[in-house]
């Protein structure tokens, strides 16, 4: 008796499985990403930091990085700049530099 | 894009943020770390949608390293477990698969609006097992060290592509005289307009032949989302930089492609090997074919095995001459001896190989492979490959074990 109210209870649930596919789209056409990393670390400027470099990309993209030499972080910078258009006027360059070496810089 | 009818697209979100939050709350899959063997190489370990837990590089927009132990389960990459690498952050996550339409326009008699469906019906249907591997693949590696994605090297994976010759679609809308390129551009946006949208293109000859193919299926199931459903480039022998995502719009060019992603990324040094000393000014080229590489997969390094008679598997590739021959080494590279090819699935494919050795208790071993093509390109022994892009890494790569 036990099995059958068992099986009973897999059919109904499969039914209720089968409408709930029937009623959404396509599974394999939709996700939901996980909330990416947006907070960057404290240090110099950071307010400034967390103003211009997440308007693009995650912070992780800052901390996977090797440590890198203040002309590098500047060239990056001024690639976000120039290449990509982020918004960072010339006098925002030094300022972001310094936060990111304070996060992930090496001397040379 | 937009989902319709708005009910459906409703339940769909509440459903996928409970489901969001359920994936949050079990922290642990979030909590888990790998340290890949390199300087800041601690990531993540996590299952994003449609994924099993892989190595997370970045979360916006979403990279993701498939380990090596995957590539010790078969020849062929799961769809769940294949890398993951966006530029922009505006991916698509609600694709409508019924409205999705790629446009064939530029220099040709016919602009075509080709669907799906039309892929499937009205096309001949190509299968290549193939590799794609990112251009920056083990990029993490390069001495000195490169700016750009620290992967290890699991920016790569091989399945089994099975969709339409993009040359039957250009011969279908009619390519004019004058082509030079085909450009390729995928639904994937820039969060600023000032972003050079991420395009790629072809030569004409490349474009036209035979393997070049608009894939609507991965290993015999759709592709996951991530991975560009419902249709991607493949194109064999090439880096994945090529293999646009999400592809919903084929251009015919009249001259060369001068787009950033072309003309300004992605390029490698003009001479044969791709290299440069660091700090110098070289001539450069797109980046093109694959490299030479193999992998020992059955074992991690700094692992134990035990003594006695031990079987070392792995794989190998290349641009598609095809692999000719595997060397496998238990002392670091001094002595050689052929590994044993597994099955050929095709010359674009991860090819396996298998070798014994012996160890024995209380001894310590570096194995390596060696991988060489048909027409006699080898992996490197030394002397690694450098370029500021961190591209065309194919060193022999060597793993520590110690037997007890």
């Amino acid at each position: 008796m036990k099995k059958s109210i068992v099986l009973g209870l897999l059919a109904f649930a499969s039914v209720a499985l089968a409408g709930i596919a029937v009623t959404r789209a396509d599974p394999a056409s939709s996700i939901t990403l996980p909330p990416p990393n947006m907070m960057l670390k404290d240090g110099p400027n950071a307010a400034l930091a967390q103003a211009k470099c997440v308007i693009c990309h995650s912070a992780d993209y800052i901390y996977i990085q090797p440590p890198l030499t203040k002309a590098q972080w500047t060239a990056e910078v001024t690639k976000m700049q120039k290449t990509y258009g982020a918004p960072i006027a010339d006098a925002d360059i030094p300022p972001l530099v310094d936060y990111l070496m304070s996060q992930n810089g090496k001397q040379s | 894009m937009p989902y319709l009818p708005g009910m459906r697209r409703r339940e769909f979100l509440i459903g996928g943020t409970a489901l969001g939050s359920a994936m949050l709350a079990g922290a642990p899959a979030l909590a888990q770390t790998v340290t890949l063997p390199f300087a800041n190489g601690t990531r993540p370990v996590a299952a994003y949608p449609q994924k099993r837990p892989l190595i997370v590089m970045t979360t916006r927009p979403v990279q993701l390293e498939t380990p090596m132990s995957i590539f010790n389960e078969g020849a062929f990459t799961p769809n769940d477990a294949f890398f993951v690498l966006w530029h922009l952050a505006g991916v698509p996550t609600d694709i409508d698969v019924n409205a999705f339409r790629i446009s064939v326009h530029g220099l040709v008699s016919t602009p075509l609006q080709v669907s799906v469906a039309d892929l499937k019906s009205s096309y001949d249907a190509i299968e290549v097992a193939a590799v794609c591997e990112c251009s920056g693949n083990s990029r993490g590696f390069f001495n000195p060290r490169v700016p750009g994605g620290q992967w290890g090297n699991g920016a790569m994976g091989n399945a089994l592509w099975k969709g339409v010759r993009l040359r039957d679609i250009l011969t279908k809308a009619g390519i004019a005289t004058g082509a030079v390129q085909v450009r390729f551009n995928g639904v994937d946006q820039p969060v600023l307009p000032a972003t050079p949208d991420f395009m790629k293109s072809l030569d004409m000859d490349l474009a036209m032949s035979d393997n070049v193919i608009i894939a609507y299926s991965m290993n015999g199931a759709d592709l996951p989302v991530l991975n560009g459903y419902p249709v991607r480039l493949i194109v064999p022998g090439y880096f994945a930089t090529y293999w646009v995502k999400m592809l919903n719009d084929v251009e015919v060019l009249s001259e060369p492609d001068q787009n950033f992603w072309m003309k300004t990324a992605y390029r490698i040094p003009a001479d044969p090997c791709g290299c440069q000393q660091p700090g110098s000014t070289v001539k450069t080229i797109p980046i093109n074919r694959l490299t030479v590489r193999s992998f020992i997969t059955s074992v991690t390094d700094g692992a134990r095995v035990r003594a006695g008679a031990l079987t070392v598997s792995g794989i190998a590739f290349d641009s598609g001459y095809g692999i000719q021959s595997v060397l496998f080494s238990s002392d670091g590279g001094t002595h050689w001896t052929p590994a044993t090819l597994g099955k050929d699935y095709g010359k674009y494919s991860f090819r396996p190989w298998q070798a014994r050795f012996t160890p024995q208790a209380g001894r310590q071993y570096t194995l390596a492979s060696l991988a060489m093509n048909t027409i006699g390109e080898a992996q490197r022994l030394d002397n690694p490959v450098w370029n500021p892009g961190g591209y065309l890494r194919n060193t022999v790569e060597t793993v520590r074990v110690s037997a007890s």
